[in-house]
């Protein structure tokens, strides 16, 4: 797949993105274990029987909230993938978030929490919205259209000590710090050894701006039922429909 | 990968996805391998009418599993004890005989040998090690320790 905009496209996020998360994923996978609060609440509320999807399920945190509901998550790490896989009655596979494995129409719900900042032009996020919107039931007579709970990062983050708020570079490089790494990487172009056995790897991420959101759902044929914002994130509750789901709106949480 | 799991994937070309031919993707080489895990009833029930019921028949007898009934079991066949003695014989392993029924809510949700072999099939059978083939252009996705890897060759996508 040819590259588009400055560089940026399959390839590159193969590198800056995908190939890091392997590297990082048992020692990612440790510091990640607390649900966000507006995902833990979509997933609990959901009727018993829902079968959904988790696009990007990293180490599967969110497979532990429900265990009366059926996920069928993925992710484009192997190692993490196979983490996931334990929570049980739940399912993971290795899939790309572009190239979903998935009936179309099919499913009740969808979340896809912290994964499509890393895509790394806006048509590929807005590809991987579609793509996830797509395999959503449609509403009909007797029942709302499936939702869909979309979770990324956000460029405003006054609060915390990364820095960035409205006015920054949108496309930034985001350390990560592995201590005591044993192995050093083959590929050492993106990685740079720091004294005191410290590895710092460098992820690619698309923070998001206010509203943009909003704009790649709409772009991408979703309708957003919900949006707000958690602790350094921008999130929204989407359905594919325009009929389905418009009339109950949940309060912001 | 569960064959409840199976049940609702398809091929991950977009070409492919609208064709028929693309679902359910065919096991090949297949080594299952029971992974156990308690059952839960309300979850069976729940479920149930969200397999595609010839799909999964479909699997199963390309598994070389046993033969699934023509009909998909409705949420009675799965909460209440058999009432044809013999209808799952083959199955049979006793350990369906009442202990008692001393709690009515109990009663009531104790799963039948049909809830017994449809968490067996759907949730407990998996495919450990083999390929899943789509129909609709041959393509072959491997699956490897239960996982199964749907990343296609860049010149796929
Ligand atoms: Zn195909």
């Amino acid at each position: 797949m040819p590259d588009t905009e400055q560089g940026y496209g399959a390839e590159y996020e193969h590198q800056h993105v995908h190939s890091v998360y392997e590297r990082i994923a048992p020692h990612f996978s440790s510091t990640r274990y607390k649900p966000w609060p507006v995902v833990e609440k979509f997933l609990r509320e959901l009727p018993d029987g829902s079968i959904g999807l988790d696009v990007g399920c990293g180490n599967g945190k969110y497979l532990a909230v429900n265990k009366n509901i059926f996920i069928v998550a993925s992710d484009r790490s192997p190692n993490l993938v196979a983490i996931a896989g334990q929570h049980q009655p739940h399912s993971a596979l290795v899939a790309d978030a572009l190239d979903l494995p998935y009936r179309l129409s099919f499913y009740d719900f969808a979340i896809s929490v912290a994964v499509v900042h890393h895509l790394s032009t806006e048509e590929r996020r807005v590809q991987s919205l579609k793509a996830i919107f797509d395999s959503l039931r449609e509403a009909d007579a007797s029942s709302n259209g499936g939702r869909a709970l979309i979770y990324v990062w956000a460029l405003e983050q006054k609060e915390s000590r990364r820095g960035w708020d409205e006015g920054h570079e949108q496309d930034v490089m985001v350390p990560w710090v592995m201590k005591d790494h044993k192995k050093k990487p083959k590929d050492a172009d993106h990685v740079a050894e720091v004294p005191g056995a410290q590895t710092t790897h460098y992820r690619y991420y698309h923070l998001y701006r206010k509203g943009e959101l909003e704009h790649d759902v709409s772009e991408a044929g979703g309708i957003v039922l919900d949006s707000g914002y958690e602790k350094d994130n921008w999130w929204a509750i989407v359905t594919r429909s325009a009929t389905g789901g418009i009339n109950h709106i949940d309060p912001p949480a | 990968m569960k064959l409840l799991t199976l049940n609702f994937v398809t091929c991950a070309r977009k070409s492919c996805k609208t064709l028929p031919a693309a679902f359910p993707l065919h096991p090949r080489d297949a080594e299952l391998e029971i992974v156990e895990m308690e059952l839960n009833p309300k979850f069976l029930v729940n479920i149930l009418p969200r397999v595609e019921w010839q799909a999964l028949r479909t699997v199963c007898q390309e598994l070389g599993l046993p033969t699934l009934p023509d009909i998909m079991p409705v949420q009675q066949d799965l909460l209440q004890p058999p009432s044809l003695p013999g209808r799952e014989s083959e199955s049979q392993e006793g350990e369906a005989e009442g202990e008692g029924g001393s709690e009515e809510e109990d009663a009531l949700q104790k799963p039948s040998q049909t809830a017994q072999d449809l968490h067996r099939v759907l949730l407990e059978t998996t495919i450990a090690n083999g390929k899943l083939v789509c129909g609709a252009c041959g393509h072959e996705y491997a699956v490897k320790e239960g996982i199964a890897n749907f990343l296609l060759p860049s010149h796929m996508v």
